[in-house]
């Protein structure tokens, strides 16, 4: 396990070179990973449906598109963010130079999750670079098609010292995350984050931890349920539920529940066709542990539609569990998979204060003709993001921070926030070595003279 | 778990939304701004008791700075709350997408005793300010000041909402049993460690202000005299109990020289020919704390001072020169009137030096050529830097306060405050009309949908063009 010291200390003398530090050196890098993308999609795409089932256009959406827009967007920004950022000054300060710097933070570590290989790493990656650091990848050995292909593919393209990519399951990231780094991104569920920030903590590394939770979904009795209902089934089911902003259970009153899943069961229709299982677009839960886990949710609940399993090819089709208990297991852990649990609730008042009995969610989502409702859920709840009338649409507004709070997580990334958080903000204040006549008054001896000016 | 009970009853008055309105936190902040106005007099003796802080000082740093803080709190407060609206993209013209400064919800401020009023006070304001409930938690060390603050805080604040915690390790430990949704420490690295580890068991965020060695380059073209009076101040100020005091001096054989009669000079005009009468400077804030840094006396040779009286906790302001990268001095950060010099060649070797060494929470610089300044800030990280004179960075609160690695994890001052007490929730509040734009997204997929959905998400580098 000598290794993982190796990688990271070859990773941190490349850094100290200073050669990552240079504008021109990181968008060369960033470069580099566009040609890499587009010159390797086919690869890349055919790795994401080995892993989970994803057919070529779920997986180009869901990871290519977001990943060279961000490329583009942090190539053409990168100037203005990495410029200094002058500050207003105060009067004892008028005269001087006062602005924050942005510096890099020296050896950070990204560790992936699998249910969106190659985003997930790639992202972070893209922000990281930005800002000057030397990168250490880690993809998740689960999804191990896309593993295997970022590790040979990032050395193609990038500075091989910089941004080693190392594979490896539980006992290589336990030995990984013994180094020291100077920031670690974690995407990943709340269990594996509080490992991960126990260990940051022996070397004081500041972390980024993007974990999960059950994202409530409210839907008002005055609403759209064709439409909300539509935009529900593609959030929920998209990548076979395993999403970490994905709608995790459905609140609404007992009166509109049936529409619901009428709605939803049309909806289903409509994407995958009368046999789900043959439909290309429709993905496949990534290994047996979680289809057992995600079956074994179903137990004695009332399944409105769905609730086949095939567990050869790790199939579970789309499934509404209705009148579901609070208390229930389906209800107690993110479900990341395609059962969608309505739970019902008499007035908007019990909904908020079911989701505040609750754990911070990653995601919130409420449905509603009545822009106010909306708003009153927003400003009497706490989640990582909200979307308003729709489901996931806030992952894809780069200027909105992504991230968690409580336990779905803490930090925030994509855009400049992710640049901000690779970044060190350094105080600068430059003052004359002259102008010493000002500086008397905070001078011993004191007086109450000096004090009063 | 003896402070369960209170943890859970500030819980529920978060949850009751008590803290929200801007009008409760304004009814909060101006409160404080009544204590420290009423106990000005108390706040200068607890801490002249604490650590000798000469009222200069104390009215400087607990009173004035603080005040300041809450101030522009209260100036601005109204719009570091409202939602921050983004730029959309092209899909998204219709809606309404914004940042919403959400409170964490119960938090808890540690605070160290060399600045017992200033260093809960200042991260207090910004909690209260982002509508959290707070406990606070002061250092049992500076223990005139943790009475006053025990004492009299909670006639000011809600009760209900804000708390003060009085002990030591143990009872600091156990409070860090329980569950918060922020902490904010202030201490040395080896605390703020165990403070992260508690934290990681609830995954709470935590801010940590930590400490180093900062060190102070002093090149060869300087204003001797101006150099030696800024050095001297920020050395000695609170007699060296502040973590961004310049630690320690790197420059020339010659320059240590021309230097040390300045810096006599500066030291006499500062506190009078013995030190120990003047009533502008400090004592060491503890029995432990006095015979730590007397030990540091024996490394280098003793050019100015070295005087101690143990009665009075009291070390005279000292330099050391020709201190040794080995030598005691250079082992820990020295937090007390101690300046060591360490020579070196030139401004490579300074900076080689400074590398070479865990990041500190500042970093110094003086020098008439503003190229040399320029040079040391590129080429050395810290959390903050200063060139050609000491501590005023940190007096600036459009800047950011914090260090890098072992020096800190975070920032605050001003607006940095409240943020770093408010969760930045994105939020998209979309229209539910217009459902036929979505289409493009939903199965079945098909290469059209896929080349509409690529137009309308896709960010273009300037100068390309997309054929649909």
């Amino acid at each position: 396990m000598d290794k993982m010291r190796q990688v990271v200390e070859r990773a941190r003398a490349a850094f100290n070179s200073g050669r990552s530090r240079s504008l021109e050196f990181r968008i060369q890098q960033l470069k580099a990973l566009e040609r890499m993308v587009n010159e390797r999609e086919k690869e890349i795409l055919a790795a994401l449906k080995a892993d989970l089932h994803k057919c070529g256009h779920s997986a180009y959406s869901q990871e290519i598109i977001g990943i060279l827009g961000e490329l583009a967007l942090t190539m053409e920004k990168l100037p203005s963010w990495a410029a200094p950022q002058p500050v207003k000054r105060n009067l004892l300060t008028m005269r001087d130079e006062a602005y924050i710097g942005y510096e890099p933070l020296g050896v950070v570590l990204i560790i992936g999750a699998w249910n969106y290989p190659f985003v997930l790493v790639m992202q972070p990656l893209i922000g990281a670079i930005a800002a000057g650091n030397a990168v250490v990848v880690k993809p998740s050995e689960v999804s191990e098609n896309t593993a295997r292909l970022v590790a040979e593919l990032l050395p193609q393209y990038l500075d091989k010292d910089l941004y080693p990519v190392v594979t490896g399951g539980v006992p290589e990231t336990t030995e990984l995350l013994t180094q020291r780094f100077d920031h670690i991104l974690y995407t990943g569920n709340t269990a594996v984050g509080k490992i991960v920030m126990a260990a940051a903590a022996k070397h004081l590394t500041p972390v980024t931890l993007e974990l999960g939770g059950k994202s409530p979904c409210y839907i008002d009795k005055d609403c759209d349920l064709t439409v909300a209902c539509r935009r529900i089934t593609w959030g929920k089911y998209m990548n076979c539920g395993q999403t970490c902003i994905a709608p995790d259970y459905i609140l609404c009153d007992p009166s509109i529940q049936s529409k619901v899943v009428e709605n939803i069961k049309e909806t289903l229709k409509e994407f995958y066709g009368e046999d789900v299982k043959s439909s290309p677009d429709y993905e496949r839960i990534v290994n047996k542990r979680h289809f057992n886990r995600v079956k074994n949710l179903l137990e004695g609940q009332k399944i409105a539609h769905g609730g086949e399993t095939d567990e050869a090819s790790c199939f579970i089709a789309p499934t509404i569990l209705t009148d579901v208990s609070p208390e229930s297991k389906v209800m107690e852990e993110e479900i990341f998979g395609p059962v969608l649990p309505i739970v019902t609730v008499k007035s908007v008042e019990e909904a908020i204060e079911f989701i505040n009995l609750r754990e911070k969610p990653l995601a919130l989502y409420v449905f509603s003709n009545n822009k106010q409702l909306i708003k009153r859920v927003i400003s009497q709840t706490t989640s990582g993001g909200v979307t308003g009338n729709d489901v996931i649409m806030h992952f894809f507004l780069s200027t909105l921070p992504f991230g968690g709070v409580g336990h779905s997580g803490m930090g925030a990334y994509h855009g400049k926030y992710s640049f901000e958080t690779f970044s060190h903000r350094r105080a600068c204040l430059i003052k004359d070595l002259r102008m010493e006549s000002a500086n008397k008054m905070r001078y011993p001896p004191g007086s109450q003279k000096k004090l009063d000016w | 778990n003896p402070y369960a009970g209170l943890v859970s009853h500030l819980r529920a008055s978060w949850l009751s939304g008590k803290t929200r309105p801007m009008e409760y936190r304004m009814a909060q902040l101006e409160a404080l701004g009544r204590f420290l106005d009423d106990k000005k007099q108390e706040i200068l003796e607890a801490t002249e008791l604490d650590m000798g802080k000469p009222s200069f000082e104390a009215f400087f740093s607990e009173i004035l700075l603080c005040k300041n803080e809450l101030n522009i709190t209260l100036n601005n407060l109204y719009h570091w709350m409202k939602d921050e609206h983004v730029n959309k993209n092209l899909v998204m013209q219709l809606d309404s997408a914004f940042i919403r400064k959400d409170p964490y919800g119960v938090v808890l401020i540690i605070a160290p005793w060399n600045y017992p009023i200033h260093l809960f006070l200042v991260p207090l304001i910004g909690a209260i300010a982002a509508g959290n409930c707070v406990i606070v938690k002061p250092s049992e060390i500076s223990k005139n000041t943790e009475r006053l603050v025990a004492e009299t805080l909670s006639c000011y604040l809600d009760s209900d909402c804000f708390a003060v915690v009085t002990g030591g390790v143990p009872e600091t430990t156990r409070l860090l049993e329980n569950k918060f949704d922020y902490i904010f420490f202030t201490g040395i690295p080896p605390v703020g460690r165990i403070v992260m580890a508690a934290a990681a068991k609830h995954l709470t965020p935590v801010t940590l202000e930590l400490g180093g060695k900062n060190p102070c380059y002093v090149s060869d073209t300087c204003d001797v005299t101006n150099v030696a009076r800024r050095v001297a101040w920020g050395r000695f100020f609170n007699a060296g109990q502040t973590c961004v005091a310049p630690d320690y001096l790197l420059c020339t054989l010659e320059m240590q020289e021309k230097l040390m009669p300045a810096l006599r000079e500066a030291i006499t005009e500062f506190f009078g020919p013995n030190p120990q009468e003047s009533p502008d400077f400090g004592r060491m804030v503890s029995d432990k704390q006095f015979q730590r840094i007397r030990a540091l006396l024996g490394s280098g040779r003793v050019a100015i001072g070295g005087q101690t009286d143990e009665a009075e906790r009291y070390i005279a302001p000292t330099v050391l020169a020709d201190v040794l990268p080995s030598d005691p001095a250079m082992q820990e950060e020295i937090f007390g009137p101690i300046l060591p010099i360490v020579v070196v060649a030139n401004m490579d070797e300074a900076i080689d030096f400074i590398n070479a060494r865990p990041r500190p929470l500042a970093v110094y610089a003086f020098s008439c050529d503003s190229k040399v300044v320029n040079q040391v800030l590129e080429r050395t990280s810290s959390g903050g830097f200063c060139g050609n004179d000491t501590l005023m960075h940190v007096t600036l609160t459009s800047l950011p306060f914090g260090g890098i690695g072992n020096s800190s994890l975070g920032k605050y001052h001003g607006k940095f405050t409240f943020d770093t007490f408010s969760h930045h929730r994105g939020c998209l509040h979309r229209s539910m009309g217009l459902e036929a734009l979505n289409a493009p997204r939903y199965p079945p997929y098909t290469q059209q949908k896929l080349g509409l959905l690529t137009a309308a998400f896709e960010v273009k580098r300037r100068g390309t063009c997309t054929l649909l």
